[in-house]
C-alpha cells in the first residue's frame, strides 16, 4: 500500500515565486539563522563570564572579516524575523489579510530590515569610535 | 450543529485537542514567547550596540546590575522556547523518517536546554561574582 504509485500534488518548484511566499520562506531561513546564531551568542556570554581572555579571543573573532560577515548576516536575519514577526502577530490578531494589505506590509518589512541593519551598523561603528 | 455531521466523539469535542492530539499548546507557545520577545529584543540590541568594542569590564559591569541581568535571563528563556518550537516545525515539515524525526525533535530539545542553561549560568555568573 505505501509503494503504490499514487499522483502526487505539485510542489513548490512549480509555482511562481510571490512576494508574500518568499518573504514566508525566508522568515523560516532567517530563524533557522538565528538558531545557529544563537551559540555564538551563548559563546561570547560565556567567555565574559569566564575571564578577561576567553573574552579577547571571542572579541578578537567578533571583529575579525568572518566575525563581521556573521554578525552583520544575524543583524539582518533578526531585524527581518522581527519585523515579519510582528506582520505574523497582526495577522493572528486578524489584520491585514487583504491581498493589497499583505503586500504593502511585506515591502514595509523588507524596507524596515534594510533601515534597522543600516543604522544598527552605523551606530556600532560610531559607538567604537 | 446538526448531530449527523458531528464527526467527533463527546470525549473529544470536551477535551478539544484535535486530531494532532495536543491541540493549540504549540501554536500559542510560539505566539507567547514572540510577544516576550519583540520589548526583549529591541532592549538588547539597543545595550549590545552601547558595548561594541568595550573591554569586558564594561560587559560585566552591565550584566552586574539587576535590570539587564534579569532581562538577558528572561530573553535567553524566551529565546530557547521560542527557537525549540519553531526547529521543531521545521524538523516536522522535512524529516519524514518517524524514528528520525523523533530522535531530531528531542535533540533539538535538548540542545535547546543545553544552550539556555550555558547562557543563563554565564550571566548569573558575572551578575553575582562579577
Amino acid at each position: 500500500m505505501s509503494h503504490a504509485q499514487r499522483p502526487l500534488s505539485p510542489h513548490l518548484q512549480i509555482y511562481k515565486p510571490q512576494l508574500t511566499t518568499v518573504l514566508s520562506i525566508v522568515h523560516r531561513a532567517t530563524g533557522i539563522a538565528l538558531a545557529a546564531g544563537t551559540i555564538l551568542l551563548v559563546w561570547w556570554l560565556l567567555a565574559a563570564a569566564i575571564g578577561p581572555d576567553a573574552f579577547a579571543t571571542a572579541q578578537a573573532f567578533w571583529f575579525s572579516w568572518i566575525g563581521r560577515l556573521m554578525l552583520f548576516g544575524w543583524t539582518w536575519s533578526l531585524m527581518y524575523h522581527l519585523c515579519n514577526g510582528l506582520r505574523h502577530l497582526a495577522w493572528d490578531a486578524g489584520w491585514g489579510f487583504e491581498l493589497k494589505q499583505a503586500y504593502l506590509s511585506g515591502w514595509i518589512v523588507v524596507t524596515a530590515s534594510v533601515v534597522l541593519t543600516v543604522v544598527a551598523w552605523v551606530a556600532g561603528y560610531a559607538v567604537r569610535g | 450543529m446538526n448531530e449527523d455531521t458531528r464527526l467527533r466523539t463527546p470525549l473529544g469535542r470536551a477535551v478539544g485537542l484535535g486530531s494532532a492530539k495536543e491541540g493549540v499548546a504549540h501554536w500559542w507557545a510560539q505566539r507567547v514567547t514572540a510577544v516576550a520577545l519583540v520589548p526583549l529584543v529591541i532592549w538588547f540590541v539597543i545595550d549590545i550596540i552601547a558595548l561594541t568594542g568595550s573591554p569586558r569590564g564594561a560587559v560585566v559591569a552591565w550584566l552586574h546590575a539587576p535590570f539587564p541581568a534579569i532581562a538577558t535571563v528572561l530573553l535567553l528563556i524566551a529565546v530557547f522556547y521560542h527557537m525549540a518550537l519553531g526547529l521543531q516545525v521545521v524538523i516536522e515539515d522535512y524529516v519524514h523518517s518517524e524514528w528520525l524525526k523523533i530522535s531530531a525533535i528531542v535533540l533539538n530539545k535538548l540542545v535547546a536546554f543545553a544552550l539556555a542553561a550555558a547562557g543563563i549560568f554565564a550571566v548569573l555568573r558575572i551578575a553575582f561574582q562579577g
